[in-house]
């Protein structure tokens, strides 16, 4: 560490007062990601805590590992799956595997540098143009953005995705802290729409590249369970694989379990709303029990067998988990009321099973709703605190009369 | 006697107040960016180049004359019924243009279907006449018109040409990006379809006002 310490010591003074000024952004937050920011606080009283906005980020990240860690493993797993080259032995021997590992690690890891250098260059030219410290919100989105990726998307589509999310989901309203969308979701959301085959579809989520002596195994597909639901409302994924994660799917999204681990993580350092996370469970419940109530009263046909899954069955398919813990919490994007966030995560719930279960089309109804619930978050908070403050001025009247 | 000497020279067809009139509306006061109107319109026929540029001109002759004809008259309106007088005007014009569109070029006139017929509608028109024809001589108010028109046809053609390039790989109809860039061609290339949808239109308009405004500052409203 003593010689990063004595490379930034002797560079300071280039961007402080010398030639180099404009790159000392860049200077600052290369520093701070090091050492601990010595920044002392001038003047009034403060809450003394250890945490600012670099350790809130990186703790996100560390809850982040075991649903990365377990997208690359899955990739590798799937890949190797469908050309039927798995060893033999039962499924944990067959899933943690070193070859899968690597596999997974060669295509996500560039995946993660490309939307890092994408994301991070516009956001060091904003903090250089409007001279200000380059800002912590990137270091999460950086790693959300390639775990809600299909493993096999172009890396370029990846940067534009995150280029246009920095640009026009956080930049033009004025930074991390500003943002009306989530940045991450916002990426996804563009891929979506500007490059739909590869971003949806049954092609994209095996990597099926062809390896020496094998080809596709017989009666291969390569649809997510929710796409299989969605055209012929049934699956051929069991319920716990999905709860596992042995599925295709978005990188980091397929494993409800490790995705827990992280939600675990982040209730117990506080960093996540447990509030959003829980009550979006539980829209997504409520609307699962009433698409199973009124199933029975529906036409025979995919659409009712979609309709009668059972409904706690919702949460393990698709990006629920994912979207409920790490997409619905940002803690910008979301409501701030605490009654707020109660409201804002069960709509989240509710909306997502929806649109998951009547629009064939958009078989993963968790990006929408949680885009749609973010620009409706500011109204509920409004409404919130309108309710608390007449209900504060009728107590008043009370007690003057 | 004295009137006759205070009567003003004649001014130049194109003195520099009046080569004003049109260069204005082209940048500093644009219809479109600066003064948002006409928005509806940009952003519903800007998918492609074509019908975007006969649209623009479409809405240039319809300003121009619009704004000519109105000012003519301007002394004989009377001032309680002119909004009826101007719509008669107006539809007139629109009316005539549908038509010859609908002669020479139909398929493109097909592609705009109603936003020709909804050129009636299109803020930039009535704005001009009520803000200018209405007080002003004919010729300057004819200049007027064209340059308004310009202003728009030209946003919408910047509009257009990064929505086709972008999200069609084309520009007037003709391929630009080489076919064996595209992905299912072998390539790493693909069309945006995002530019395909309204939205991003707005979106690129956003930009262009964006660059605009960053280039010149006095634009900027507090």
């Amino acid at each position: 560490m003593k010689l990063f310490q004595n490379l930034f010591d002797a560079t300071r003074p280039a961007v402080t007062t010398g030639k180099l000024k404009g790159l000392y952004p860049l200077h600052n937050a290369l520093e701070t990601m090091f050492f601990v920011p010595n920044h002392n606080a001038h003047s009034g009283a403060h809450v003394r805590d250890a945490i600012d906005m670099k350790r809130t980020m990186i703790t996100v990240i560390f809850a982040l590992v075991p649903a990365l860690l377990f997208g690359m493993f899955n990739a590798g797993y799937q890949h190797y799956k469908a050309l039927g080259l798995l060893v033999e032995g039962d499924l944990l021997a067959q899933f943690f595997t070193v070859s899968n590992f690597l596999f997974g690690a060669l295509r996500i890891l560039p995946m993660i540098t490309v939307t890092y250098i994408a994301g991070l260059s516009i956001e060091i030219y904003f903090a250089y143009r409007n001279k200000h410290a380059v800002n912590e919100g990137f270091l999460v989105s950086g790693i959300l953005i390639p775990l809600i990726m299909p493993i096999d998307i172009p890396l370029w589509m990846v940067a534009v995705s995150t280029a246009f999310a920095v640009l026009f989901g956080k930049e033009v309203f004025g930074g991390t802290g500003m943002n009306v969308l989530n940045p991450a979701l916002t990426a996804r959301a563009f891929a979506f729409f500007a490059y739909p085959t590869y971003m949806s579809g049954d092609k994209i989520w095996i990597n099926t590249t062809a390896e020496q002596g094998a080809q596709l195994v017989d009666g291969y597909s390569g649809a997510t369970a929710l796409g299989q639901l969605a055209t012929t409302g049934q699956t051929s994924y069991s319920a716990w694989d999905a709860f596992w994660g042995f599925v295709p799917g978005s990188i980091g999204e397929t494993s409800t379990f490790a995705i827990l681990l992280g939600a675990g993580f982040l209730i117990y350092t506080g960093v996540g709303s447990w509030k959003i996370m829980l009550s979006t469970v539980l829209g997504g419940l409520a609307m699962g029990l009433v698409f199973n109530g009124v199933a029975d009263s529906m036409e025979p046909g995919a659409m009712q067998s979609y309709m009668s899954l059972p409904f706690y069955q919702h949460l393990m398919f698709g990006g629920f988990a994912f979207g409920a813990v790490f997409m619905a919490t940002d803690p910008v994007s979301a409501a701030h009321t605490e009654r707020g966030k109660w409201i804002y995560g069960f709509l989240v719930g509710v909306l997502s099973i929806l649109i998951r279960v009547f629009n064939p089309a958009y078989p993963e109804g968790v990006m929408l709703a949680i885009l749609l619930m973010n620009v409706f978050a500011p109204l509920i908070d409004h409404y919130v605190v309108e309710a608390n403050i007449s209900k504060r001025l009728k107590r008043l009247k009370l007690q003057q009369s | 006697m004295s009137q006759a000497t205070q009567t003003e020279p004649k001014e130049a067809l194109f003195s520099k107040k009046n080569v004003k009139l049109l260069s204005d509306p082209l940048n500093g006061s644009n219809p479109v960016t600066v003064q948002v109107l006409g928005i509806c319109s940009s952003l519903a026929i800007t998918v492609k180049l074509e019908p975007a540029i006969v649209m623009g001109v479409s809405v240039l002759v319809v300003t121009a004359f619009s704004n000519l004809i109105t000012s003519m008259m301007r002394n004989f309106i009377p001032n309680r019924i002119r909004i009826i007088v101007q719509l008669v005007v107006v539809a007139a014009l629109v009316i005539v243009v549908d038509q010859i569109l609908k002669a020479y070029v139909y398929d493109v006139s097909k592609q705009l279907s109603v936003f020709v017929g909804l050129i009636i509608t299109n803020c930039i028109l009535m704005g001009r006449i009520e803000a200018f024809a209405l007080a002003n001589t004919p010729w300057k108010s004819f200049l007027d018109g064209i340059g308004n028109g310009a202003g728009y046809a030209a946003v919408l053609i910047i509009v257009a040409f990064f929505r086709e390039l972008l999200g069609s790989g084309q520009l007037y109809g003709y391929q630009v990006v080489p076919e064996s860039w595209y992905l299912h061609n072998g390539g790493w290339y693909s069309n945006n379809g995002m530019m395909l949808l309204p939205p991003m239109a707005l979106i690129v308009l956003a930009v262009l006002i964006w660059v605009q405004r960053a280039k010149f500052r006095q634009l900027i409203e507090d």
